[in-house]
């Protein structure tokens, strides 16, 4: 193509300094070792070895249309509809199974095919292709500079003050449109994260049954994982019950070391904690009875339920929100009021609650 | 002498009355077994359990006290082979052969339950869950049994070397008596938290799981992301690797 071309059989410039003086630039700072010599494939002699290989190829794009059939064969044969249910399980990983094989084969051997040939028969010799330097010769910026000027003259950018000036006031408000839209997100959070559905002397009960607790039938080293009474009616059932699940635990009551403030929160030896792990969420359902730990499964956050559920090990960096427990006339638990403090993961307005 | 007399008659019906009030004790158990069933089960306790658990069952510093456990209790550690323990099973203690006949463990049972009321061993009525809902019992599952015994109930890792056990294969009276009594690091379903009725579709959902076919082809033990990433990085990385390597090596 040109001077600045190089291959295996047109070795590079004497001096050693190779493409990179090309330019005579720079000081040649390495010496270039030039291009091995090129070594020729067994199918560039052989041409017994080239037919080989042109066969392997074409037998990869044979595997290929054969895949593609394969798909084919596999959409068509396995019918899907009108299946029992036994049978439609096996019906479906048959059918997952032709479908993927088949169109893994297609693609795979058309591709590999590709790189066989490309490989093995098309020409090989090393090519070097010198950079140009990326800068204009000094006519052309010359040249660009005064193009600019004539044109900055002729718009009359510093004279039409009226067009300058209302051309900003259009651009500057342009980012507005790509602020309004975020409104989409939905409202700021507002009380959605400080509360949740657990109000006083609402009836603790058993998730998923929905059956109420009578204190009494709670035995020590027992769990239960319990909703507020009602949550089903609620308007975004979900929202509610990600924020309001509870695990309510009973140990002996003399195991547990209770803050003095909230000794009245605990009752008989059941104690009630928010079940959302303050880590990032996950839910928190792993007690094991004899260490009374709580763990969570996600991170492995250990939380101690005789202390107040304080972090023991693990990524979590508060307790875990404590229920205040009640019971009520007939002697099943009752929540006391709602959680102290936003149950979850921290976030920005938190605060140090 | 009236208010001594008076006193007996309050005293009197006052015991009648609570005898008729009180709630029976769940131990059906030691209803119904006979005084030699206890005697046999007291002389395999005193051969077998006694250097731990003391002589009366009261416990010492190498096993708990025995004394209101019940007989579910008895038949989930000794029927699935935990017990007798041996001495060096540090973390947890594993489900391994079973050391006596079936009516040497209702002998033990029997003994235990005769000790103080406990869990009794489930009927085979309680224990059928032909009419179960698996549905539900999976939504139990899921929220009660899933973060320590895995999704499929294959099991998985507790702290310092404790385990939560496979589930798979286990028969459904260990599965209800260990929901009954809380064994070792699992806590207790009893019957008023967790009816019996939920307890079988709980079985109900571990049974239909375990003899579920997998239209994936492959399960790789059921264990989740675990096993699956494993397989993912080990072949799938590997033959990216591989055809990566084939791509940058020059032909011959």
């Amino acid at each position: 193509m040109s001077d600045q071309h190089y291959t295996a059989s047109d070795p590079p410039a004497e001096d050693g300094t190779g493409p990179a003086g090309a330019g005579g630039e720079l000081e040649p700072r390495f010496t270039n070792p030039g291009i091995a010599p090129h070594a020729y494939r067994r199918s560039d002699i052989d041409p017994k070895a080239a037919k080989r290989r042109e066969r392997e190829v074409a037998i990869m794009f044979a595997l290929s249309t054969l895949g593609t059939l394969l798909f084919i064969v596999g959409y068509f044969a396995v019918k899907l509809e009108n299946v029992p249910g036994e049978e439609m399980l096996e019906r479906v990983g048959l059918s997952t199974k032709l479908l993927g094989v088949g169109l893994g084969v297609a693609m795979f051997a058309i591709g590999a095919g590709a790189i066989h040939w490309a490989k093995t028969l098309m020409p090989d010799d090393e090519v070097v292709n010198v950079r140009k330097p990326m800068r204009s010769s000094d006519e052309d910026r010359a040249a660009a500079v005064e193009s600019m000027k004539e044109g900055a003259g002729g718009a009359g950018v510093g004279r039409r003050k009226l067009i300058r000036n209302s051309l900003l006031g259009a651009l500057a408000p342009l980012g507005l449109l790509a602020i309004i839209p975020l409104r989409d997100l939905g409202s700021l959070p507002g009380a959605q994260l400080t509360g949740t559905a657990w109000k006083a002397g609402k009836r603790l009960v058993t998730d998923p049954v929905g059956e109420p607790i009578l204190a009494a039938d709670v035995p020590i080293g027992g769990v239960i994982h319990v909703l507020p009474e009602g949550i089903e009616d609620m308007e975004h059932v979900l929202d509610e019950k990600a924020k309001a699940t509870a695990i309510v635990i009973r140990l002996e009551p003399d195991e547990l070391k209770e803050d003095p403030a909230r000794a009245d929160w605990s009752y008989n030896g059941i104690v009630a904690y928010s079940k959302v792990c303050t880590h990032v969420g996950c839910p928190v359902g792993l007690y094991e009875q004899q260490t009374h730990h709580l763990l969570c499964p996600c991170h492995q956050s250990t939380f101690d339920v005789t202390e107040g559920c304080k972090v023991i090990f693990g990524p979590a960096a508060r307790p875990l929100p404590q229920l205040p427990l009640d019971v009520d006339g007939e002697g099943y638990l009752v929540s006391r009021e709602d959680f102290q403090e936003p149950v979850g993961p921290s976030y920005w307005e938190r605060g140090e609650r | 002498m009236a208010p001594a007399l008076l006193l007996l008659a309050a005293l009197g019906a006052t015991g009648v009355a609570y005898t008729a009030i009180a709630p029976t004790p769940q131990a059906e158990a030691s209803a119904t077994a006979n005084t030699s069933q206890i005697d046999e089960g007291r002389s395999l306790f005193l051969r077998n359990c006694s250097s731990c658990h003391g002589l009366n069952a009261e416990g010492g510093s190498d096993g708990p006290t025995l004394i209101g456990v019940g007989a579910a209790s008895v038949d989930f550690q000794v029927a699935t082979g935990r017990m007798p323990a041996a001495r060096s099973e540090a973390a947890q203690i594993p489900d391994k052969r079973v050391q006596f006949s079936e009516e040497e463990i209702a002998s033990l049972a029997a003994y235990i339950a005769s000790l103080a009321p406990g869990p009794a061993i489930p009927s085979d009525e309680e224990l059928d869950y032909s009419e179960a809902d698996v549905a539900e019992g999976g939504e139990i599952y899921r929220t009660n049994c899933a973060m320590c015994h895995n999704y499929a109930g294959s099991g998985g890792a507790l702290t310092r070397g404790k385990y939560a056990p496979s589930l798979k294969g286990v028969t459904p009276r260990h599965i209800y008596e260990a929901m009954l009594t809380g064994p070792q690091s699992m806590p207790v379903f009893a019957d008023g938290t967790l009816s019996p009725e939920s307890k079988r579709e709980v079985i109900a959902f571990l049974k239909t799981t375990e003899s579920e076919p997998s239209p994936g082809g492959l399960s790789l033990g059921k264990l989740g992301p675990v096993s699956e990433g494993l397989v993912g990085w080990v072949f799938a990385t590997g033959g990216l690797i591989a055809c990566a390597v084939w791509l940058g090596a020059k032909a011959r």
